[in-house]
Formats: structure tokens, C-alpha cells, sequence
């Protein structure tokens, strides 16, 4: 598990690669200042923090060998995770339907507008955004099944104090996926939540007229 | 310390349980982890130097990062083997990571 997390390290290490080396690169809008919603993604961070303490809960349960502490941890961190992916696909349908409205104020005067949505396909912040979050949320969503089939293995009986290892394996997955998040979480949101073009010209190139 | 059939040393399950902080620890852990995220996003709406503010932010996300590594997936008490396999991974990552904005310029930016 430990050489596979590793391996993980040098997926999620690219893709955050990626997003920096195109960071500030978008030709045109929405850009991240429009979009990015800190607060929302905080709540769902702090849920996801919160999981990852209900794992730790999950594995001291069944080292105990106490199965009902055991399926109700798991079935929390399994919860916990769902709603983090629910806030994860809110965010998404918030981001590609919704129409975003800006005002920028510049020293030559003051800029406003109404931004599309942000798909993949709209600039290279949506294409490095989507597919670097969208590939944690598929490691939470694995995350999740892989919980759920535990709860169920438990039910039937399949799962005793003796397989605590499997737990422990399953555990450490969803650690890293939750240290994941911490990257991605201070540098999209905290660091690159304000970036925008700081040049009045990048507004006027796509057709927006100074307000009086 | 056990020794299995094909004569390895494995640690005993004694070892092992010890290997595992306890819940205390596991709820101290989870309470700094909150105050963190708390303050960052407090940090995030204060207006100051640009460059401190990424410091600020990386600092605390290596924090955080470091203490869910060491308690929770508790490589602070586990053998120096596990440690060696994700830091190595870690290592190869922010390699790969800072020649490729090296290699883009974004680090003379």
C-alpha cells in the first residue's frame, strides 16, 4: 500500500503540476477570482478533515474486536465522504451552468460583465481545474465504494478483529486522499482563489466596454 | 519479535498495538487540524504582502500534511520502510513538480 500511495504521489504530483505551469494563462474568462467559492470549499474540507478522524475511530474499533463502534464509524466516514463529493458535484454544476457577473475596477475605470460557465473545454484553468479535482473525486468516490463494502462484509460476518489489517490498508488510502486535498485545497482555492488579470486590456480584448 | 515460516522477523502483535497512537491522540489531532483550516480561511481574507500570504498558506498545509502522515496513517511509529516508500514518492513528486515549472519558467515568475 505504501509503494502504491507513493506511485499516487507522482499522479497527483503532475496534475498539480500542470495546474501551476498554466496557472494565470487563461486568455479568457471565467477566472478563478469570479468562481471560486472559499467558503463553500471550506465547509467541505473541514468534512472531509472530520472523515479521516472517524477512520482512525473506524480502525481502533475493529483492533477491538467491537463490530457496532466499527459499522458505526465506517458508516460516518462513508457519510462523511459522500458529502464532500455532494459539495464536490454542487460546485461543479455551480461552476459549468451558472452564469457568474463581475465588476473589475481599474485605474482607466470600471469593468462589468456576466462570465459563462467554466467547462474543461472554456480555458486552461477550467481544463487543469476539472480534470485535477475531478480525479480526487474519484478517489473519494473509490474511497467510499471500498468503505461501503467493508460496512457490508462486516453485516455479513466476513469482517473480525483479525482482519484489522484490511481496515488499517483501507485507512491509509483514504489519509492520503485526504492530505490530497490539503495541497489542492491551499493552492487552488487559498493561494490561486484571487487570481484574475490584473491589465484592464485582458477585459477590453474580449469585448467588455468600461462602465461609467 | 515473531518469526514466521520463512524464517523473517516480523514485529509481535504487542509491537504492533504499540505502533497505534491513542484515541486521545487521535482527537487532539483532529482539533489542531480544525484550528488550522479555521484560521487559513481567516488568513485568506486579510489583505497583506503576496508573497508572505503563499508562505502563510504553505505552511500551514504542511502542518496539516505532516501531521496526518505521522497519526493517522501513523508512520511516526510504523517501520522505517513505509517511510522511506512515501517519502520517496514524495520526493520523485516535487521533483517532477519543480523542473516541470522550472522547465515553464513559472519559478522565475
Amino acid at each position: 500500500m505504501w509503494a502504491f500511495l507513493g506511485s499516487e504521489c507522482l499522479f497527483f504530483g503532475t496534475l498539480i503540476s500542470t495546474y501551476l505551469v498554466y496557472r494565470n494563462n487563461s486568455l479568457v474568462g471565467p477566472y478563478p477570482k469570479d468562481i471560486i467559492d472559499v467558503p463553500v470549499t471550506s465547509v467541505s474540507t473541514f468534512v472531509l478533515l472530520m472523515s479521516s478522524f472517524m477512520m482512525v475511530m473506524t480502525l481502533n474499533a475493529i483492533r477491538k474486536g467491537d463490530q457496532r463502534a466499527f459499522r458505526v464509524w465506517i458508516l460516518g466516514t462513508a457519510f462523511m465522504g459522500a458529502t464532500f463529493l455532494g459539495f464536490q458535484v454542487f460546485e461543479f454544476y455551480e461552476f459549468a451552468i451558472e452564469e457568474h457577473e463581475f465588476t473589475k475596477c481599474f485605474a482607466e475605470g470600471c469593468i462589468e460583465g456576466t462570465w459563462g460557465g467554466l467547462t474543461p473545454w472554456t480555458n486552461l484553468f477550467g481544463s487543469t481545474f476539472f480534470v485535477m479535482v475531478g480525479f480526487h473525486g474519484a478517489h473519494v468516490t473509490v474511497g467510499v465504494i471500498w468503505l461501503i463494502s467493508l460496512f457490508g462484509q462486516s453485516l455479513q460476518g466476513n469482517l473480525k478483529q483479525k482482519d484489522a489489517l484490511r481496515v488499517e490498508l483501507l485507512g491509509l488510502y483514504w489519509h492520503f486522499v485526504d492530505i490530497v486535498w490539503i495541497v489542492i485545497f491551499t493552492l487552488v482555492y487559498l493561494i490561486g482563489g484571487n487570481d484574475a488579470p490584473t491589465d484592464i486590456q485582458a477585459y477590453l480584448d474580449q469585448g467588455f466596454q468600461l462602465v461609467q | 519479535m515473531n518469526v514466521d515460516q520463512e524464517g523473517t522477523v516480523a514485529p509481535s502483535p504487542a509491537a504492533h498495538e504499540a505502533a497505534h497512537p491513542s484515541v486521545i491522540t487521535y482527537i487532539k489531532v483532529a482539533i489542531i487540524l480544525a484550528i488550522i483550516t479555521i484560521v487559513e480561511v481567516g488568513v485568506f481574507y486579510l489583505d497583506f504582502n503576496r508573497t508572505a500570504f503563499i508562505l502563510v498558506f504553505i505552511g500551514m498545509s504542511g502542518v496539516k500534511f505532516t501531521i496526518v502522515i505521522m497519526f493517522y496513517m501513523h508512520l511516526k511509529f510504523d517501520n522505517i520502510l513505509f517511510s522511506r516508500l512515501f517519502i520517496g514518492g514524495l520526493v520523485l513528486a516535487a521533483a517532477v513538480m519543480f523542473s516541470l515549472l522550472g522547465l515553464f519558467g513559472v519559478l522565475v515568475d
